[in-house]
Parts: C-alpha cells; structure tokens; sequence
C-alpha cells in the first residue's frame, strides 16, 4: 500500500486503471502465511494417517476430511474465491456438484463389472479376459 | 462464506440480489471482474472436469478388479538411512507444492502492492519449487519404471495401477510444467516493469490463480491415489 503514495504519477500514464485494480484483491499477508501453516499441518495429518496405518472407514473419513479442508483453504483463501463476487463463486463452484453424478453412476457401473467379473472369472480372477 | 464480505467493498459480493442483477445485464455477468481472472476461472472449471474424469476412472478400475490393488503406502516407501518410511517421497512433494502455493499467494499480494522486485523474485520462487517438484517427480516414475511399473502391468497386483499411476501423475505433472514457464514468463515482465505503464497487476494474479489450481489438483491426487 505504500507503494502507491510513493509512485502517484505512475498508474495513469497510458490507460486509466481498471476500477478493480485500487480496491484488487490486497489483503494483509498474515493471512496467506496462517494457511501456509495450516495446509503443513493438515498435509501432515494426511500423512500421518498412512504412518499409523489408520484402516477402513477412519482411514477414508480422516484423509476425505483433511483433503476437503486443503482444498476450501486454497480455493476460499489463496485463490479469493471468498472474496469474489457471488455471481462468480456460483458460476465456478456450482457446476463441479455434477460431477457427484458420474462419480454415482461409475460407482454402480464399477459394482456390476466387479460382480460379473467374480462370477464369470472365479474370486481370485487372473487378468480379465 | 458470503458472511465475511465486509472486508473489501470493491469486489464485493451484495447477496442473492447482486447474484440476479449479474447475470440478468448485458455484456458482463461479472461486474468488475478482470476479463482474464474470469476466463481463467472458467478454464480451471473446464480442467476440473478433466481431472475429475481421470480420478472417476481410477474409481472404476480400482473398485471394479478382482485382484488386489497394491499397496501405496508400500510402494512409494523409500529407505533413508537404513529406515524405511512409507510415502515419505510423496509428503516432501506435497510441501514442496505446498510451499511454491504459499509464496505465489505472496507474489500476488506484491505485485498489488507494485514492487516489482520482490514480486518477480516471489514467482522466480514459485517457479523453482515446481521444478523441485518435477524432478522429484521424475525421480519417482524412474524408480517405479525400474521396478517394473508398466500401464499394462506391474509386480504387485492389479495391472490398472501402472495406467492410472503414469495417467494422473503425468498429467499433473505437464500442468506443473507448464505453469513453470508461465510464471517464468510472467516474472521476467513484472520485473522488466511491462505492467508498470497501465499499472494492472491483475496479470500476477491470474497466473497465481491457474498455480494454486495446480495446487489444489495435487490435493485430490494426494488424497484419491497414494493415501486411499
């Protein structure tokens, strides 16, 4: 911010500034540095989670939990989703909520071939086919 | 999220209602959005679909096989000092990452502040842990390759992990890459002050942006591919 006051004369030179670009996305640098932290944290808890061999449903619960934390910190905060407008935010995170139903419909699909291919192949299989 | 818009009156969100005045005008959906940030935006949509077409199909392989799918946490072990750790390649990669995230965001709060020295160096920053990310990873596909790691098959179990390992990883891999010579790019014109002129710099931001997805896409693999 200082920076601004010491060259005045620069940002209308040639092109008048973009009315984003006074009031951008600037915001105090603790904050970038706190979710550095946090995202060590949380990557290490991740890990952790293999280290101690965690199983089953605690293994998957933990890793989705600290995967989905990563992810909001980064997109809400590094990436300032938080701070955009909401005609935007719906516009990007929106549309990704359909993936849910590939993500459905690959999973039944994955059922059926893994039954058939137990029934067709024996339990123990051998390379499809 | 909408809750803490009080603290940037500029870009502000105003509720539901400037949701439908946005998208009801003319011209522009996103009022006082930098054209490039939205089509930015609009292209990491598009590659989250791509990525998530990856991991839906590694689902599929990975749930639908009648054999066992090997360990990772085995596989990516490496023996230092005679101790074996599991995944420990893989954690130092996500710092990595991690921290090349941390110092764009850094770079980007700079470049708004238009010191172009320290912005320029930020992204040199960036830009050299995503080479450390690269030739870890580099790393990684050759010991896997030496120990027999094919797309067609490998020593431990279920073949389709050699497709979905070189599949994923490789194309993350490309987008590291790739935002490696973007941010090069970009730096060498921050500090040679071609932005100085319209005083934009909007162009460090949206570079960050297209980083942090590169980021945020590596969160994912962690979590679907080596921990699952």
């Amino acid at each position: 911010m200082e920076h601004e006051a010491v060259h005045p004369g620069v940002q209308p030179v040639l092109a008048p500034p973009s009315p984003d670009t006074k009031h951008g996305q600037q915001h105090p640098l603790g904050i970038y540095f706190v979710i550095w932290a946090l995202l060590f944290v949380l990557s290490t808890f991740s890990f952790l989670v293999d280290y101690f061999r965690f199983e089953g449903f605690q293994r998957w619960a933990l890793i989705v939990i600290f995967m989905w934390l990563k992810a909001g910190l980064i997109v809400a905060i590094f990436m300032h989703m938080r701070w955009e407008r909401l005609a935007l935010k719906y516009a990007i995170l929106i549309p990704p909520l359909l993936l849910a139903v590939l993500v459905a419909l690959m999973s039944i699909e994955s059922n059926y071939t893994y039954w058939t291919r137990v029934i067709f192949f024996g339990v123990l299989g051998g390379p499809p086919g | 999220m909408t809750d803490h818009a009080a603290t940037d009156p500029g870009t502000q969100s105003q509720g539901l209602k400037s949701l439908v005045a946005d998208w009801s005008t003319d011209q522009e959906a996103f009022k006082r959005v930098h054209w490039g940030k939205a089509m930015m935006w609009i292209f990491l949509l598009s590659d989250t679909f791509i990525f998530s077409c990856f991991l839906t199909s590694y689902m599929t392989v990975r749930s639908s096989t009648t054999l066992p799918w090997p360990d990772t946490s085995e596989v990516f072990a490496l023996t230092i000092a005679g101790h074996k750790i599991p995944m420990i390649l893989i954690a130092i990669m996500t710092f990595v990452l991690i921290s090349s995230s941390g110092t764009m965001a850094l770079a980007v709060n700079y470049g708004y502040r238009r010191d172009r020295r320290t912005t320029a160096l930020l992204m040199g920053a960036t830009a050299l842990f995503g080479v450390t990310f690269v030739s870890m990873q580099a790393f990684e596909w050759t010991k896997l390759i030496l120990e027999g790691v094919r797309p067609w098959g490998n020593p431990w179990g279920a073949p389709q992990f050699g497709s979905c390992f070189f599949m994923i990883t490789g194309f993350h891999g490309m987008h590291v890459s790739i935002g490696v010579i973007y941010l090069t790019t970009i730096a060498i014109k921050v500090f040679r002050g071609d932005f100085e002129r319209k005083g934009n710099y909007e162009v460090v931001e949206i570079a960050g942006l297209y980083w942090h997805f590169v980021d945020l896409v590596w969160v994912f693999i962690f979590a679907f591919f080596y921990l699952w």
